[in-house]
């Protein structure tokens, strides 16, 4: 017993010190606490961490469940912020109790991966085409709307094997989008959606479920997050954007994405970047948010909370590199700086 | 059973605590089935019978239709059992009357490793292993030879039902094996001594043996089996091409309950959605519930009084 005693003091002793020495800490750390997209988890994960050791005092706690959790919990008010991979709809925005910002604070791109045994990585598709590779009219690798954009690859008439994701993802929702977007067929047959009733394919469980089957079936095509097409060396697809180049999917053509739409992006950062001008941009991608009130019910979790969003639109924006997420572009973050002053309790700003 | 007359105040308190365990495991369960029929009620008011005759799933349109799963959670399960059970009770033959020792704990040792693996690992490696040595060696061939077959028609990707039914069948051929290893392993030595010592071979010696005392406690194991493979998730979602739509040809792929409940739940955003993906779980645990009511009383038929051995 004796022996065991001398620790438990000496620790006793040293929280006694940190408590009484820190007034941040004198009323117990705040924890903020969060829920939503899995999708930005890695990058959000750093960001707390990083901002919990250059503000002690504050903690974080994020759940990385999903969008529609994130989404389900901020509207049910259990969390200080949600986070989101697509907007949320004007029919979900009716049941909240108050008005609520979305904070984009990442730009993630989709790439479509292929498996072709002698065509290297690059191969041009041209929005047509893939539309109608997805609704299962082009069925075969040497399909003239194919190989004519690829006179030097050796298209073997192979059939198409389409790999899509089976689980609900903010990806799906992006590629849906921009396939709705570019092809009307697609948009009144399929539509767009975290889940759709996919025409023809087989469906992959997550970005690893997908990139996994595609590897294993000669012949397939599919779809995954940049950042993992990436990390895994997949062969990417170089795809035609609006202004006629052929565009390889990489973080400065999704960034360039967003400087095209930062001209006309609307005050609620509702929008989506899919199919965005600018000549190098890649036109798969979307922002991802973070989901906080307006009116912030605790006067210190809404002042830290307000400080930490203002921290990640700037020093926070420096880590999204790294981990292979498009930082958001200089105009835009101007732009949500303003839309943080909004933040308030009980109708005073909080920054 | 238990005598009552040196019964003071620490038994009876001993047996009030159990009872109150024995009501909680009820009383979950009630609270689970009342639960899932809650919030699967905007659904059903919906959808009503339609729900589960409906081969339509669209998240969008939010029109779902749960046939499809329920389909696939039938045929891979069934055509697991199919695989599994000639597997596992064959090997279990082997290992308790003919192996020689030293080979005896080594195979029964690896059957039950089998059992302690992940069913995410089981997925992983039929994505990477199974699905592309069934494809090569086993759909291609019959493919082009018996493609005209409704069974084996249609393009070969890989992920299938049949990759789905392969997989699980390894998954549950530790369990057939060792249940009925323990089963085969309670006739008593005399009877199989008496069988031959008649001028009965090794065979007949099996078959009386296993016809006279085994068939329930075999039946039992292949039950436990089957209700594995009803609820099994992530190893399935991984190899079965996740297509919701009833196909016949065993090498297209497939959808099961559990795996769209898996993948969907997270992201479901609406509430019809939710609802219905809840209701898919309702008919699942329903028919859990189906399947094992069937199989008592298929058991107490086949013998009577002996449901309680094989229900171990």
């Amino acid at each position: 017993m004796k022996k065991r005693f001398g620790p438990g003091l000496a620790l006793f002793g040293i929280a006694v010190w940190f408590v009484g020495t820190n007034p941040a800490w004198a009323a117990g750390p705040l924890t903020v606490t969060g829920a939503g997209a899995t999708f930005p988890y890695p990058l959000y994960s750093k960001w707390f961490y990083e901002y919990s050791n250059s503000h002690p005092g504050v903690n974080f706690n994020y759940q990385s469940i999903g969008s529609g959790g994130g989404i389900r919990q901020i509207t049910a008010g259990t969390v200080d912020f949600g986070a989101t991979d697509a907007p949320m709809t004007e029919e979900e925005m009716a049941k909240l109790p108050g008005p609520i910002l979305h904070i984009p604070t990442a730009i993630g791109a989709v790439a479509v991966v292929y498996n072709l045994g002698g065509v290297g990585p690059g191969l041009r598709l041209t929005p047509d085409a893939l539309a109608e590779i997805f609704l299962g009219k082009i069925t075969k690798w040497n399909d003239p709307k194919i190989a004519s954009h690829n006179p030097g690859a050796k298209l073997a008439g192979s059939d198409i094997v389409l790999v899509h994701r089976s689980d609900g993802s903010g990806t799906t929702d992006i590629f849906t989008n921009y396939l709705a977007t570019v092809s009307g067929e697609w948009k009144s047959k399929v539509g767009r959606g975290k889940s759709v009733r996919w025409p023809v394919g087989l469906g992959g469980k997550g970005n690893e479920g997908v990139a996994g089957v595609v590897r294993q079936t000669p012949g397939a095509i599919g779809y995954i997050e940049l950042a993992y097409a990436t990390q895994n060396r997949m062969a990417m697809a170089a795809l035609r954007n609006r202004e006629g180049s052929f565009v390889l999917p990489s973080l400065e053509s999704t960034s360039e994405a967003a400087a095209g739409a930062a001209k006309t992006m609307p005050a609620d950062f509702r929008v989506s970047l899919v199919d965005a001008p600018g000549k190098d941009s890649y036109p798969v991608c979307g922002l991802t948010w973070l989901l906080v009130y307006r009116d912030q019910r605790d006067e210190a979790k809404g002042k830290a909370l307000v400080s930490f969003l203002a921290w990640a639109m700037h020093d926070g924006q420096k880590m999204n590199a790294p981990l292979l997420y498009a930082p958001i572009p200089g105009p835009v973050v101007e732009k949500v700086d303003n839309t943080l002053k909004q933040i308030q309790y009980k109708g005073k700003s909080l920054s | 059973m238990m005598s009552r007359t040196g019964e003071n105040r620490k038994d009876l308190l001993f047996e009030k605590t159990t009872a109150f365990f024995a009501l909680c495991v009820l009383g979950l369960t009630l609270l689970l089935f009342a639960l899932l029929i809650r919030e699967s009620l905007p659904a059903i008011r919906k959808f009503g019978v339609s729900f589960v005759t409906n081969s339509t799933w669209d998240p969008v349109l939010e029109e779902f239709g749960a046939l499809p799963f329920l389909y696939g959670t039938l045929v891979s399960s069934f055509l697991a059992i199919l695989i599994a059970v000639p597997l596992g009770v064959g090997s279990a033959i082997f290992i308790n009357e003919f192996a020689p020792g030293w080979l005896k704990t080594p195979i029964s040792f690896l059957a039950e490793l089998l059992a302690a693996i992940p069913s995410v690992i089981y997925g992983l490696w039929g994505i990477f292993v199974l699905v592309p040595i069934l494809r090569d060696y086993f759909m291609k061939p019959v493919s082009r030879a018996l493609g005209w077959i409704p069974l084996f028609q249609g393009p070969v990707y890989g992920p299938s039902m049949l990759a789905a039914g392969v997989l699980l069948a390894i998954m549950i051929v530790p369990f057939i094996l060792s249940v009925s290893r323990e089963v085969l392993a309670t006739v008593p030595q005399v009877q199989k001594e008496a069988v031959l010592s008649l001028g009965g071979t090794r065979w007949e010696m099996i078959r009386i043996v296993i016809g006279q005392h085994c068939i329930p406690g075999i039946f039992g194991a292949t039950i436990l089996g089957l209700g594995r493979a009803l609820g099994e998730t992530m190893a399935v979602t991984m190899v079965i091409g996740n297509r919701p739509d009833v196909l016949l040809s065993l090498f297209q792929p497939g959808y099961s309950m559990a795996a769209v409940i898996a993948n969907e739940f997270t992201e479901a955003t609406g509430d019809l959605y939710l609802s219905a993906l809840v209701e898919i779980g309702l008919v699942l645990f329903l028919l859990t519930i189906v399947v094992n009511f069937a199989a008592k009383r298929i058991l107490k038929r086949m013998v009577p009084g002996s449901s309680k051995r094989a229900a171990r």
